[in-house]
């Protein structure tokens, strides 16, 4: 079945009936959680359920088709065993803390989905809010690779459904019959004579006193109505009516605007504020303070702040990448690269081989929301607000630079305007801290939008070689090694990992946790003899971690990169062999899911219509947490589109006009955030082929704003874009919020291929064309705000 | 310090602050109007757009001084105070497509999404392609066809 969900009506939830049966008359499996004290009903289970039976790790030719960074995410979460809980109140609505970060991507709506499908509950009863940091958890706060769902589904219903069961039995003796003779509608209890009691009505009686253990049955499948059908964020009308808050716009008493001023080379450090006492007397400023990464000064409005930064004469100690450039860091990547296996055979008639080498720029994984936080450190205590994914590690963190232990830290974890990746790391939490201590003031700190590119956190530049042999016409062995600057992984996902080394495939053993989070994402789902791509990373023995940059993992890790250069050297493979791009992986695809959303973009998406020179179609494939996309792209290379001008600021260059998307990601919650997240994921791979990077210069990134930066932009968008949900009948909710971006971002550069008749091997295209702005000043570090805003109203 | 005077969604107001603060600080900073969402601080991201005397504009690019007693300010949290009914229908057309997603950017969007409608209804004519592609908002969380579905729902109901 496949379907497209668009502009439907709202979910159902309220209007439907459940009673106890299972009409199947099969014996479903049973779970056991716990019924907690409280003055009304609590529930609890163990996230450990997540894996509902004992893994078996056959070898395979590739790990990730086997056991992938999903299952190893998720397996690290049992060792912890820790609860989750459900509370019911006297109103009649489900609480739930979700240890997970809402940062966009719909996961406070799609649980609570969850929860009122189990529970038998509109979805609006439910609310899901999101949990402080929990050191008990360990390993298990933490939001990324798209696990959140996978690694919550089952223990989040688990307890939906003892509390669904706790009410019926509370029900029973009230109306003095049997629990199994009650139906449930819309949060309600009846019976067939007409006694009726709400959840509310029934929170008190329902608690228990003592712990206490119990089983329960899921509700099967098919009778799921809330979880499959569409349904908005339930912040929707929040956001568009300006209420919803993000950290920046939190009020904690006293936490003034705080900026930060920050060297002129990457990770540069300050030696000393040469005019403190003048900086101190401007208007509105009230503190400055030096901290490890720059001089940081509190004001009455970040404009203050502002003109602040711009008086300060720092002198700075430069960072140890000062002496770098785009150039030299290639050079270096070249030197570390490993030779290809499969020697270089070219026999006319017998073997060839296919070649790609693509080079792909450092690229920022900034949010739209720059880095902010509000600290408030005292003598013995500290309290951080911050949109973070990974709170535990900023926990210990904020401790230790503040000389606390961690219990005396409480982090409250905001809803975050994008991430992306950007806020696995709490680089905005620590700083906002060592801020408040050097103060002795609460502070608000937000990083200068022109801070993020250059100090922030980089996807780093990497190449990525394919060899591919072909012997008397079929492909015998498929080579991809991928060469990246070293990637930090120190915010927990590598700790997730390594808590889990035993539970891991031992062709893992002696990875590097990069290595090992490569193998685990990584899958080249086709027919091609010897597949074999490894990851190499350029490091200095010993370093766990390359201080020259500010690496860290972006949307999609490694993907969007190991999928372009892989997509392309398939394309070149067909041509060689005389077929379409589309058949030919057809032939060659091993898995019939990946072969179902290929065959729906073809057909959907117009596979081989007659297009105008200078255009064309690209297809490619993804396989990934759990789940398939394929995406087809038409683009236009005209010079008439590559050379619109929109004015200063604005690169325009190919555009895509068409993008067509396939994804059977399992499971689906909720088709209308899934549609969401594909197609962000889609702009996001059009930037990453087309636009988006940063240049490193003498150890500076040039890029400083969104004028720099080229994210995806309105004049970029395609006039046409679908999305396609493929139903596979899985019953295992894969992960939705990177699949798009790495088909997207090799679909582009098929089609960019395809249309300009060309072999591109720098990502992503824009990067190696004459700069496209003047750089702004590195001193000051941050840009004034312009006064001409009333000539530019429209 | 001086003081400074003008209508904010409906309200005269006054505040005092130096003349060169600009509008978006002042509504941010000292009045907790937080709609309107800093992204670059130098009229790029267009995430701050709000409205004066029902034009788009953006407040980190203004000084405060620059503003007349009279000057209307409308920002995202008093756009459906200038339209019958609940919501204002394009606020009402970006719920019915769920277009946010983080929703950082979906204030300054929307705002300018109704001084658009409203621009090309000054010139006689009604949104084209090219008047979305010309939008300068950024979503980083790329709902971008999301907000050109909306905008021409929103437009017809305008
Ligand atoms: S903050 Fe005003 S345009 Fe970006
Ligand atoms: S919805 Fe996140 S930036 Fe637009």
């Amino acid at each position: 079945m496949t379907d497209t969900f668009r502009h439907e009506p709202e979910a159902r939830g309220d209007d439907t009936t459940t009673t106890d049966g299972d009409a199947s008359g099969l014996r479903r499996r049973t779970f056991m959680g716990w019924v907690l004290a409280g003055t009304t009903l609590t529930v609890a289970a163990d996230l450990g359920l997540a894996r509902p039976a004992a893994a078996v790790i056959p070898s395979g030719p590739q790990v990730a088709d086997v056991y992938d960074l999903e299952d190893a995410q998720t397996d690290s979460a049992l060792p912890t065993s820790q609860l989750i809980q459900i509370t019911i109140t006297e109103q009649g609505t489900a609480e739930f803390e979700l240890p997970r970060t809402e940062v966009g991507q719909g996961i406070l709506t799609s649980t609570a989905m969850i929860i009122a499908e189990e529970l038998d509950l509109p979805v609006s009863k439910v609310k899901v809010t999101m949990a402080k940091a929990r050191p008990e958890l360990l390993f298990n706060q933490l939001t990324g690779g798209s696990n959140t769902t996978f690694s919550t589904y089952t223990p989040i219903r688990v307890a939906a459904a003892i509390a669904r069961q706790q009410l019926l039995e509370a029900a029973a003796i009230l109306f003095g019959t049997n629990a199994d003779r009650l139906i449930t509608v819309g949060g309600v209890v009846r019976d067939t004579l007409g006694n009726e009691a709400t959840y509310g009505d029934l929170a008190v009686d329902a608690a228990k006193q003592v712990v206490e253990a119990v089983e329960v049955v899921l509700r099967p499948e098919s009778k799921f109505r809330t979880i499959g059908k569409p349904q908005s964020r339930l912040d929707a009308r929040d956001a568009v009516t300006g209420k919803k808050k993000f950290t920046g716009d939190l009020k904690v008493k006293d936490a003034l605007p705080t900026m930060v001023c920050r060297p002129p080379t990457h990770r540069g450090s300050p030696q000393a504020l040469q005019n403190q006492s003048q900086i101190e007397r401007m208007p509105g400023v009230t503190h400055v303070a030096q901290i490890p990464t720059g001089i940081a000064v509190r004001a009455k409005t970040f404009g203050q702040c502002i003109d602040a930064i711009r008086k300060m004469q720092v002198t700075w100690n430069p960072g140890s990448a000062a002496a770098e450039s785009d150039e030299t860091i290639l050079a270096e990547l070249r030197a570390a690269e490993i030779p290809l296996a499969v020697p270089e055979v070219d026999l006319p008639g017998v073997v060839k081989t296919v070649e790609t080498d693509c080079v792909f720029a450092f690229k920022s994984s900034a949010a739209l929301e720059p880095y902010t936080a509000i600290a408030d450190v005292r003598e013995d205590s500290a309290e951080i607000w911050a949109g973070l994914k990974a709170p535990i590690v900023a926990q210990q963190d904020v401790a230790r630079d503040c000389g606390l232990s961690p219990s005396a830290v409480t982090i409250n974890v905001i809803t975050g305007g994008g991430s992306f990746g950007h806020k696995l790391f709490g680089d905005h939490a620590r700083e906002a801290a060592q801020a408040s201590k050097a103060m002795g003031v609460p502070v608000k700190l937000m990083w200068h939008r022109a801070d993020e590119p250059r100090q922030g956190r980089l996807h780093p530049m990497a190449t990525s070689r394919v060899r591919a042999t072909v012997v008397g016409g079929e492909v015998a062995a498929f080579e991809q090694r991928h060469t990246s600057i070293l990637m930090d992984w120190s915010h927990g996902f590598g700790d997730q990992l390594t808590s889990v080394a035993d539970e891991l495939p031992p062709q893992l053993g002696g990875y590097t946790i990069s290595q090992s989070i490569f193998a685990l994402t990584q899958q080249l789902p086709y027919n091609f003899g010897v597949v074999d791509q490894l990851l190499n990373e350029t490091l200095t023995p010993g370093d766990a971690v390359d201080e020259r940059f500010a690496s860290g993992s972006m949307r999609n890790i490694y993907s969007p990169d190991v999928r372009t250069a892989a997509e392309l050297t398939v394309d070149k493979l067909a041509k060689l062999a005389k077929k379409d791009p589309v058949e030919f992986r057809l032939a060659h695809l091993k898995d019939p899911r990946v072969k179902a959303v290929l065959r729906k973009v073809a057909k959907e998406g117009n596979w081989g219509r007659r297009m105008p020179a200078g255009t064309a179609q690209g297809v490619a494939i993804h396989k990934e947490y759990k789940g398939c996309t394929a995406v087809l792209i038409e683009i236009d290379c005209r010079p008439a589109t590559v050379n619109r001008n929109l004015g200063p600021e604005t690169v325009t260059g190919p555009r895509v006009t068409k993008a067509v998307i396939a994804v059977d990601p399992g499971l689906v919650i909720n088709p209308r955030g899934l549609e969401a997240q594909m197609i962000g994921g889609c702009m996001d791979g059009i930037a990453l082929t087309l636009t988006s990077s940063n240049h490193l210069r003498d150890g500076r990134f040039l890029e400083a704003s969104w004028d720099n930066y080229f994210y995806t932009r309105q004049w970029n968008v395609p006039f046409e874009t679908e999305v396609h949900i493929v139903d596979s009948d899985s019953d295992t909710p894969g992960g939705a919020g990177e699949a798009a971006t790495g088909s997207t971002a090799a679909a582009v550069a098929c089609a960019y291929a395809r249309a300009t008749g060309t072999n591109p091997t720098y990502f992503p295209i824009q990067h190696e064309k004459p700069l496209a702005f003047k750089p702004k000043s590195f001193e000051p570090s941050v840009p004034q705000s312009p006064t001409n805003g009333l000539n530019r109203t429209y | 310090m001086p003081k400074q005077t003008f209508v904010l969604n409906g309200r005269t107001t006054t505040v005092n602050v130096a003349d060169d603060v600009r509008v978006l600080w002042v509504l941010r900073d000292i009045l907790g109007v937080t709609g309107p969402k800093y992204g670059c601080g130098i009229n790029v991201c267009k995430a701050c757009t709000s409205h004066i005397n029902g034009k788009a504009f953006n407040p980190c690019a203004v000084r405060v001084g620059d503003l007349k007693p009279k000057d209307r300010i409308t920002t995202i949290e008093g756009l459906a105070d200038t339209a019958p009914g609940d919501l204002h229908p394009m606020q009402q057309a970006w719920l019915d497509l769920d277009v946010s997603q983080c929703g950082y950017c979906q204030p300054g969007q929307i705002m300018a999404a109704v001084a658009l409608v409203k621009k090309v209804r000054r010139e006689g004519r009604e949104i084209q392609e090219s008047d979305l592609d010309g939008i300068r908002n950024i979503c980083r969380c790329g709902t971008y066809p999301r907000i050109r579905d909306a905008i021409r729902q929103g437009a017809a109901r305008m």
